[in-house]
């Protein structure tokens, strides 16, 4: 178009005037053509809308006029103002008699309203009545109109025009309505189903326009469900045939290539005909072979069709011979100077790999030339190629080309689109952990938080879990050397929050693993992580449980830890923090430091992020002490449900017998109790059912005491209790006394030795009466009807010690919060003391943190203290929550510990 | 299917804006301003395609030419042929250019009726009905006798 070249003086010819308009028109244009800055042709669309709200208005506008008035509006429209004060004029338009301006009003109107508007139904009855007009080119003019404005609802109210006009005397009308019916296909197949053998029809039409109009609607429904037009094959591939060998009117021609929008429409279809079907493939062959050969590759049209015969052979059933030629034509696409026809031949060659994957070494220079090319279009494209193309052996490179291009783009669509691509193979290729980690690093680095957090959670779990094998020396390795490149990333500025999350867990983890570092240096080097990001207290989470396992790990190989003024001072300021998981975080840091060397190294050994931890959700080592402590008088377990229940009641009834005997009455649809239960001890994986079972005969014999009731008005207060955690809760206690205090980073192994071989008694007498207190009588509802049974669990040694002890120790124990613990033993104690009764809030209030998704951290320690009650039973079966869960909540590390924090309990103590 | 065609110039001002698709005022003007600072970057030698996955959802391209102080730009999904639709480009400015007689960018503003009487002729509701200049001409000459 050499004369278009001449537009540029477009705006200084602008006052000849002779395009017909009016002058102010022509005004406008030019003002806002010449407008400087974006302010003032603001200014100048505004002052016009003024006018033209004005002017619309005043009576009897000549229709000349109007229309101009209302493409002035169309015009302001376009460059983004409101002008929906003269929608309604438009609206008017539509009605007008005359031709030129029934289409402007149509123009108009489908500029300015969308198929949903509320002013569409004034115009469906003139749309109805130039359906049927006489003169086809208002029938033209409402079919367009059609296209743009009927929804879903107004389709009945003109599709019978429609239908008609598709025999209409004028190819174009017939054209138009074939056009209008493939609109209301695509809004909703259903209203036009039952037409397809009309459509089947026009494909015969004696005017080939209308056929491939046809052809349009055809390549959509075939789309949808290629059943119904599997037996079009033959007819289409004939029709295709004419085309190709010329035989439709010249005037389908296109600089001399016979129709070639038809051959290309018809290719799209035929791909879609036959994939995957043998016998419709084969009929094409013949057709495409001769497409091939006759099809000229000199020119743009003539390479489209090209171009789209490779894409169908590459989509139907394979022929040998003809893709040969494809990859011919594709070679000499790539080898082409023109960037339009290199993007076609890397597209098709990622089409023709899927097929005969070795065709691509061929071209490895011509790839490499449009990865490096500055055409940024051509560049993506060749990613997705290469991404196509990525086998173990290639990977490492790939992947270091996907990297370098997301450093340099800006665009987060792509960073993200390409970094999940870079993540996907890197996972699936890794040729070591080594070059992963490293990959890693570099898509957090680049793309930050566009990366999803399981992204990080995988490779904390790698970098702890090494390669998973014997081999310890390699996973030490592996380790420091990650802890090396994290100190030294940590020297940019601004980094993610995601990859910081990831380098406090991993210094926490294995910062001072090799010796190389002091624990005073990677403490320091947290607290600078902390500074970075004052606001973020998800990460401060992180390094506050990084600096706990560190000083935890130093304490526990005898050192003393000094604290560094800065990390003094992050900590004090924590424990003021809104934050309460972050609260939560800090308190079980200082009492973790308070603890013994012993108690720490089990609760946060070194490297023990990836062991198992199993826990025995039954708690069958409980039932010896549970079997003692209803031998010892205690009242029996009951579930979450039955005491809420009871709560409702005793609420309301001053009485708590009143309470109990209202409360089973409340509760019909409970299983009867079934009073073998009693008898009926059991395995562990009983537990819950008889729980239920058997809370109901407790309830009645046992009578409510000042206890319980305490116990459902925190119960409330701490928001809905359910099942499991509750569940957990009875664990707890037991857990704590049991195995002292177990950490989440405590090996199950570990737990379990000292569960079994019932460790310092000592000990146990106080745990015991603290267990008592709130929730003994759970754990006695829980077990106490086994007592009789003929398992004994495990912890059978546990049970002598527990009862005794237990069934009198009343709730009067407990609230003694002793965060002062002289000896050794007794400190223990004196920890779990006040655990047991944090275990309950915390969970709770852990359950109501963790709705809100920010603070996945806190549902983390939540897990963690889950996986801290079970430790404690290694010999019941392990749950694959808490396996799966092991590496991540293991961050937390420590049990909570409520010594310090008594008020926090005090709810539940009354 | 084509789901919009714009003609916008160099400064980005659009001088034809026909969306098959339903989209707000505001949507509309979005995509108009990321069209013209996806394809302001361009160089002249750059292959006329540009994915719009962003602009206008999953496996649509941008298939835009420029002419002079114009870029005319077609958003098509993977229906559409993207050669093709270059020379669907071609044929509605050689249409432009015969019913305009060295059609300019001021022709365009100001025979917006009759520029957008073209575009109809050849595209209607998303679909190509049409690709021969000549028929063109005379189905628009035929409604402005």
């Amino acid at each position: 178009m050499e004369q278009l070249k001449t537009i540029g003086r477009e705006l200084a010819m602008g006052s000849q005037g002779v395009w017909g308009s009016s002058k102010e028109f022509l005004e406008l244009v030019k003002t806002i053509g010449e407008a400087k800055s974006k302010a003032e042709e603001e200014r100048i669309v505004l002052a016009e809308i003024e006018s033209l709200k004005r002017r619309i208005q005043e009576p009897d506008v000549p229709r000349k006029k109007m229309k101009e008035y209302i493409m002035r509006l169309v015009y302001v429209e376009m460059l983004g103002h409101d002008a929906s004060f003269g929608y309604i004029h438009a609206v008017k338009m539509t009605h007008d008699d005359n031709l030129l301006l029934k289409r402007s009003g149509y123009l108009a109107v489908t500029l300015f309203l969308n198929e949903d508007h509320d002013l569409i139904i004034l115009i469906i009855n003139t749309i109805q009545k130039d359906l049927k007009s006489d003169n086809y080119l208002v029938c033209c003019a409402a079919l367009t109109a059609v296209c743009r404005l009927i929804n879903e609802e107004t389709i009945p109210a003109v599709l019978p025009q429609i239908v008609e006009l598709l025999n209409h005397q004028k190819e174009l009308v017939r054209k138009k309505a074939v056009m209008a019916l493939h609109r209301f296909f695509q809004r909703s197949p259903s209203t036009v189903s039952h037409l397809f053998p009309a459509f089947q029809e026009r494909l015969c039409d004696r005017d080939p326009s209308v056929m491939s109009a046809v052809l349009c609607a055809l390549y959509d429904m075939i789309l949808v469900n290629v059943k119904p037009f599997k037996h079009l094959v033959a007819s289409l591939v004939s029709i295709l045939k004419q085309a190709v060998e010329h035989r439709l009117p010249k005037s389908y021609d296109y600089h001399r290539t016979p129709a070639p929008f038809v051959q290309i429409k018809l290719l799209k279809i035929l791909a879609l005909l036959g994939t995957g079907d043998k016998a419709a493939s084969e009929n094409m062959f013949n057709v495409l072979g001769d497409i091939l050969k006759r099809s000229d590759s000199t020119s743009n049209i003539g390479n489209a069709i090209l171009y789209e015969c490779v894409r169908t052979l590459t989509s139907i059933y394979t022929n040998p011979r003809l893709l040969q030629n494809a990859a011919e034509i594709t070679a000499k696409f790539l080898k082409s100077d023109n960037h339009n026809l290199k993007y076609m031949g890397i597209d098709a060659l990622g089409r023709l790999i899927k097929i005969t994957p070795e065709c691509a070494e061929n071209h490895q220079l011509a790839v490499i030339d449009c990865l490096e090319d500055p055409d940024d279009t051509l560049k993506r494209k060749t990613l997705d190629l290469l991404y196509k193309m990525t086998k173990a052996n290639n990977v490492e490179v790939i992947v270091e080309r996907m990297v370098e291009y997301i450093r340099n783009i800006s665009d987060n669509h792509y960073k993200t689109e390409i970094s999940s691509r870079v993540i996907e193979l890197a996972e699936r290729y890794a040729p070591s952990n080594q070059w992963f980690i490293q990959t890693m690093n570099q898509v957090f680095e680049i793309a930050g938080d566009l990366v999803p957090q399981k992204v990080a959670h995988d490779l904390m779990r790698l970098i702890a879990e090494g390669a998973g094998e014997e081999d310890e020396d390699a996973d030490s390795h592996l380790r420091s050397s990650a802890v090396q490149a994290y100190l030294q990333i940590l020297k940019e500025p601004k980094l993610p929050s995601i990859l910081l999350q990831v380098i406090s867990w991993v210094l926490g983890e294995y910062g001072i693993a090799d010796g190389s570092h002091s624990a005073e240096f990677i403490i320091g080097k947290l607290c600078d992580i902390v500074a970075t990001r004052p606001g973020d207290d998800k990460l401060k989470g992180y390094v506050v449980s990084a600096i706990t396992k560190i000083c935890a790990f130093e304490k526990a190989a005898g050192q003393t830890v000094d604290l560094i003024p800065e990390c003094v001072s992050f900590i004090e300021e924590l424990y003021a923090s809104h934050s309460t998981d972050l609260q939560q975080r800090i308190y079980e840091f200082h009492a973790v430091l308070k603890l013994d060397r012993d108690t720490i190294a089990s609760i946060l050994p070194m490297d023990a992020s990836c062991e198992d931890i199993e826990v025995d959700k039954d708690l069958s080592f409980l039932n010896s002490f549970v079997e003692s402590a209803l031998a010892n008088g205690s009242r029996p377990y009951l579930s979450d449900n039955e005491r809420r229940g009871m709560g409702a009641m005793t609420t309301l009834a001053s009485n708590n017998d009143a309470g109990t005997s209202s409360l089973l009455r409340f509760q019909p649809y409970e299983k009867p109790s079934i009073p073998e239960p009693a008898a009926a001890l059991v395995t562990a994986s009983h537990y819950s059912q008889d729980a239920i079972d058997q809370h109901d005969i407790y309830s009645k014999s046992s009578s409510n005491d000042g206890t319980r009731l305490k116990l459902e008005g925190v119960q409330k207060k701490w928001g809905r209790p359910t099942y499991t955690p509750e569940a957990q809760v009875p664990k707890n206690p037991i857990n704590i006394s049991d195995s002292v205090k177990v950490s989440s980073s405590a090996a199950g192994k570990e737990a379990s030795s000292r569960n079994s071989s019932a460790p310092p008694y000592t000990e146990r007498k106080q745990p015991s009466q603290e267990i008592s207190a709130e929730k003994k009588k759970l754990a006695a509802s829980l077990f106490g009807s086994k007592a009789g049974e003929t398992k004994a669990k495990p912890a059978a040694k546990l049970q002598q010690n527990g009862t005794s002890k237990k069934a009198p120790a009343k709730p009067t124990s407990p609230p003694a919060p002793a965060p002062a613990p002289p000896p050794a033993d007794l400190l223990d104690l004196s920890d779990s003391l006040p655990q047991i009764p944090s275990v309950d809030p915390v969970d709770q209030l852990a359950d109501l943190i963790s709705v809100d998704s920010s603070a996945a951290t806190s549902t983390t320690s939540l897990v963690e203290q889950v996986l801290d009650a079970g430790k404690v039973a290694t010999k019941g079966p392990s749950p694959q929550a808490s396996l799966q869960k092991d590496s991540v909540s293991r961050q937390v590390g420590v049990t909570p510990s409520g010594g310090t924090n008594p008020d926090l309990f005090k709810d539940l103590f009354g | 299917m084509i789901d919009a065609v714009l003609v916008m110039n160099t400064q980005g001002k659009p001088r034809l804006a026909k969306f098959y698709k339903s989209l707000s005022p505001v949507k509309q003007q979005e995509i108009v301003r990321k069209v013209y600072s996806g394809l302001s970057s361009r160089a002249e030698h750059f292959c006329n395609f540009v994915e719009a996955d962003e602009i206008f959802g999953a496996r649509t391209k941008l298939v835009y030419k420029h002419f002079a102080t114009l870029y005319f730009v077609f958003v098509i999904d993977s229906g559409e042929s993207e050669l093709g639709i270059l020379d669907l480009i071609q044929v509605f400015v050689e249409t432009l250019d015969s019913i305009f007689k060295n059609v300019c960018e001021l022709d365009i503003v100001f025979n917006f009726n009759k520029v957008n009487t073209v575009l109809d002729e050849i595209v209607m509701g998303g679909q190509v009905v049409e690709t021969n200049s000549t028929e063109i001409v005379k189905s628009v000459q035929e409604i402005f006798k």
